[in-house]
């Protein structure tokens, strides 16, 4: 297929995705908020949510302060923020219909259709029971789509390499939202272990749907390492890094198989898998865990990098 | 000046081919159309069948607007059009064939030389050059006005990049969908072979080095052209790659496109970019749209190219007035579909002439399209008149004119009701190295607005499905 072509169904993949997580962290910001003042929440929630998008420098330019209208505003509808759930829409729909014909007319619907509802949606000020109805119309929309291309699309080429959009995208969400509630959200002054704490992690759990995983997994009260070990490490659990680079390697060799020919892409995707296999959770904090998400970022940009290099120009 | 209707017939009567559509019309309620209509526009509108309109700032994508009455022609009706369109692209051809080669038609006296060498549209790269298998103009779209019951004229050649192929195949569809009791009652010729058709064509000129089962894509400027959804559209049913021109690149004279698996030999080009902006080594070095070399691949015989470089030559408003001559040069017979008569305000007389009718004439730059920089003199303002007889005075040559013609009326379904409306026909005519061949119909555009007579969709035209009625 023409790179440019497999370039979009890559990126189409990706914005929804990114739309979607978007959307969760804003969905459980809000909920951070709800937190009696009681318990003492720091007030440092709606920065946090800036940070976890990846866009603290953007934000800071257009805005002065984090509040919650000046978050939402932003990271749902600011077009000039590259990032809003308006323009992951956009470019999403932009690069879907630059390659119309490799979408199946379910997928190209349900993207054309929330482009069209979208403009619904950012015509008037919002209030936070509407909001909270635009955040799970968002979370529909990805649904309907990611939906629409694994029940419709043919399984070759087109279909690997928006799949693989998909995992790229999901990891690097996964890791960033570990690595700034890690950071970002606790107050130094904060006990680990109190219930700010617990309510925090919880909301994190929440916002990877993955709250009733965790107990079934582990079957005990929520605690930092075993939450790690359920989004790093966890296999079964599909947003954790583990989960996504299964998928990445497999698309990734489907295609090489395809083509008869594996490449860097290949390697560097079953190296990172094989990491995550061989290390224990303990390695993974005695090392910092912030430490081990900075890099595995680097690594899946790095990946990113490798597959647009042998496949997408 | 009264117009022919297609339905009554001007005397308040009613033609034979619309006998059931009129007693179906009389049977629907308003209601019933009002909401079939609305039911197509949101069909259109999911599927996202949009086109630009350039200058216009407000909204990048807009919908042509479609009129759910189809216009019926009959089958004798139909027969003698396609022999006349048939007659007239083999014209073509021929001619861009002889003013790109050997040239008799200028030296017989044909047509005025000047014409031929000062248009801008005439391509030196092409003198002498034999295009693969001697074909020009791969697809022509002609279009056509009607002024009575056996009058048809050709009121231009498109010989370019001619668009709307792709409104005539999803009108019908939508129409298919809509209603579907109007098809069990009439016998409609279909028109859904348009892209076989086009497939076979291209196919039969790849160059003598492709191999038996050539690889053939359409390039496109991109999904900012006002023709963008077409472009998809047509790729999509022929089943070839849609390309930019980022995605295609030279080597030795060879054209290649960058797959995923890379880069792949490509033998016939469908190309939907003008000339001017093909190829940035030869026409216009600013070009972002084009691919650079694509032009030396072309010449060494690599790679063909549909349509040719250089068919503009045959389709300006200026070389139109002389088609008839064109055509019984060539054919040696004389011309099946007529011209509109045409003053060419190049000729002192005939400029004079127009200079005092402007208001009672149609005057088109030459090298003027889509319904821009032109003037119809008896809906025009005093102003409006007073630039174009500057323009005239200033640079006749860059003129025609035409009596404002009594386009024929259809019955539309308006804001009021039905009510009949000016159309056009654009029927799509393909030439390959086995021949020509012709859907039955076209794409009918319609002047919605009462008593308008230009049909272009940059103009607020509509367009309606098109019937070439089997029995």
């Amino acid at each position: 297929m023409l790179s440019r072509t497999a370039d979009s169904l890559y990126w189409v993949s990706r914005y929804v995705e990114r739309a979607e997580y978007l959307a969760r962290i804003l969905d459980a910001t809000t909920r951070l908020t709800n937190l009696p003042s009681a318990y003492g929440g720091a007030g440092t929630e709606w920065q946090s949510a800036v940070a976890t998008a990846g866009c603290e420098d953007t934000f800071a330019k257009a805005y002065g302060e984090a509040n919650e209208r000046n978050v939402c505003d932003f990271l749902s509808f600011n077009p000039d923020n590259p990032s809003s759930i308006r323009n992951c829409f956009a470019l999403a729909r932009s690069n879907a219909r630059a390659v119309r014909t490799a979408l199946t007319s379910e997928m190209w619907d349900a993207l054309n259709g929330a482009w069209l509802e979208l403009q619904r949606f950012e015509r008037k000020r919002m209030d936070r029971e509407e909001f909270a109805r635009f955040l799970d119309w968002v979370k529909g929309v990805s649904l309907a789509f990611d939906g629409s291309a694994y029940r419709t699309m043919l399984r070759d080429d087109g279909y690997w390499f928006s799949r693989l959009g998909v995992n790229v995208e999901r990891a690097d969400n996964t890791a960033r939202i570990l690595d700034v509630k890690y950071h970002v959200l606790l107050p130094e002054t904060e006990q680990v272990g109190g219930s700010l704490d617990y309510f925090q992690w919880t909301t994190m759990l929440r916002e990877v749907s993955a709250l009733t995983a965790y107990h079934w997994v582990y079957r005990q009260a929520v605690k930092p390492t075993l939450i790690a070990d359920l989004l790093i490490l966890n296999r079964r659990m599909p947003r954790s890094l583990a989960s996504c680079y299964e998928n990445i390697s497999r698309f990734l060799d489907q295609i090489g198989d395809a083509y008869n020919r594996h490449g860097p892409a290949q390697r560097q995707a079953r190296r990172t898998l094989t990491n995550l296999a061989n290390t224990p959770i303990e390695a993974v904090l005695q090392r910092g865990l912030h430490e081990f998400i900075e890099d595995f970022i680097t690594e899946n940009n790095r990946l990113g990098n490798v597959i647009v290099e042998q496949y997408l120009q | 000046m009264v117009a022919f209707d297609e339905m009554t017939g001007g005397e308040g009567g009613l033609r034979a081919a619309y006998g059931e559509l009129d007693r179906w019309l009389k049977e629907a309620p308003p209601e019933m159309l009002a909401l079939r209509r609305s039911q197509a526009e949101l069909f259109f509108r999911r599927i996202g069948i949009t086109f630009a309109v350039y200058g216009d700032e407000e909204s990048t994508e807009r919908l042509i607007p479609f009129d759910i009455i189809p216009r019926v022609l009959t089958k004798p009706e139909w027969t003698k059009l396609e022999k006349g369109l048939r007659q007239r692209v083999t014209a073509l051809n021929m001619f861009l064939a002889d003013v790109y080669g050997p040239q008799e038609c200028l030296k017989a006296g044909i047509i005025p030389p000047d014409l031929v060498y000062r248009n801008a549209c005439y391509q030196l790269q092409m003198v002498d050059f034999q295009v693969p298998h001697g074909i020009y103009c791969h697809i022509a779209g002609i279009d056509i006005v009607r002024v009575d019951a056996d009058t048809f004229y050709v009121l231009e050649d498109n010989a370019r990049t001619p668009s709307g192929v792709s409104y005539m195949m999803e009108n019908r569809e939508v129409m298919l969908r809509l209603f579907p009791e109007l098809f069990a009652t009439h016998r409609v010729a279909p028109v859904d072979n348009y892209p076989d058709q086009l497939l076979a064509t291209l196919r039969s000129v790849a160059p003598r080095t492709a191999s038996s089962d050539p690889t053939i894509c359409l390039l496109t400027p991109g999904q900012y052209n006002s023709a963008f959804y077409e472009h998809s559209f047509l790729a999509d049913k022929l089943g070839v790659e849609l390309v930019e021109g980022s995605d295609l690149l030279v080597k030795d004279d060879v054209v290649y496109m960058r797959t995923t698996q890379g880069p792949k030999r490509v033998d016939v080009i469908y190309r939907r970019i003008d000339d001017d902006f093909i190829d940035p080594l030869v026409f216009r070095s600013d070009s972002v749209l084009g691919v650079p070399g694509i032009i030396g691949a072309y010449k060494a015989g690599n790679v063909t190219l549909a349509n040719a470089v250089g068919t503009g030559v045959s389709d300006d408003k200026a070389v139109y007035s002389y088609m008839p001559e064109i055509v019984k040069f060539f054919t040696g017979e004389e011309p099946i579909l007529k011209n509109v008569p045409t003053y060419r305000c190049r000729e002192r007389e005939a400029n004079a002439y127009v200079l005092d009718n402007l208001e009672k004439l149609v005057v088109k730059e030459v090298n003027g399209s889509g319904g821009y920089g032109m003037l119809v003199g008896p809906h025009a303002s005093k102003q409006q008149i007073d630039t174009f007889r500057k323009k005239l005075k200033a640079q006749p040559e860059g003129f025609i004119a035409q009596p404002t013609l009594a386009l024929s009326t259809c019955p539309t379904f308006v804001a009021s009701g039905v009510a009949p409306r000016h159309v056009d026909l654009r029927p799509y005519v393909l030439s390959g190295a086995n021949g020509i061949s012709c859907v039955p119909g076209g794409l009918t555009r319609v002047a919605l607005k009462e008593g308008s007579l230009v049909v272009n969709s940059s103009q607020g035209g509509g367009t309606k499905d098109t019937w070439v009625l089997d029995a």
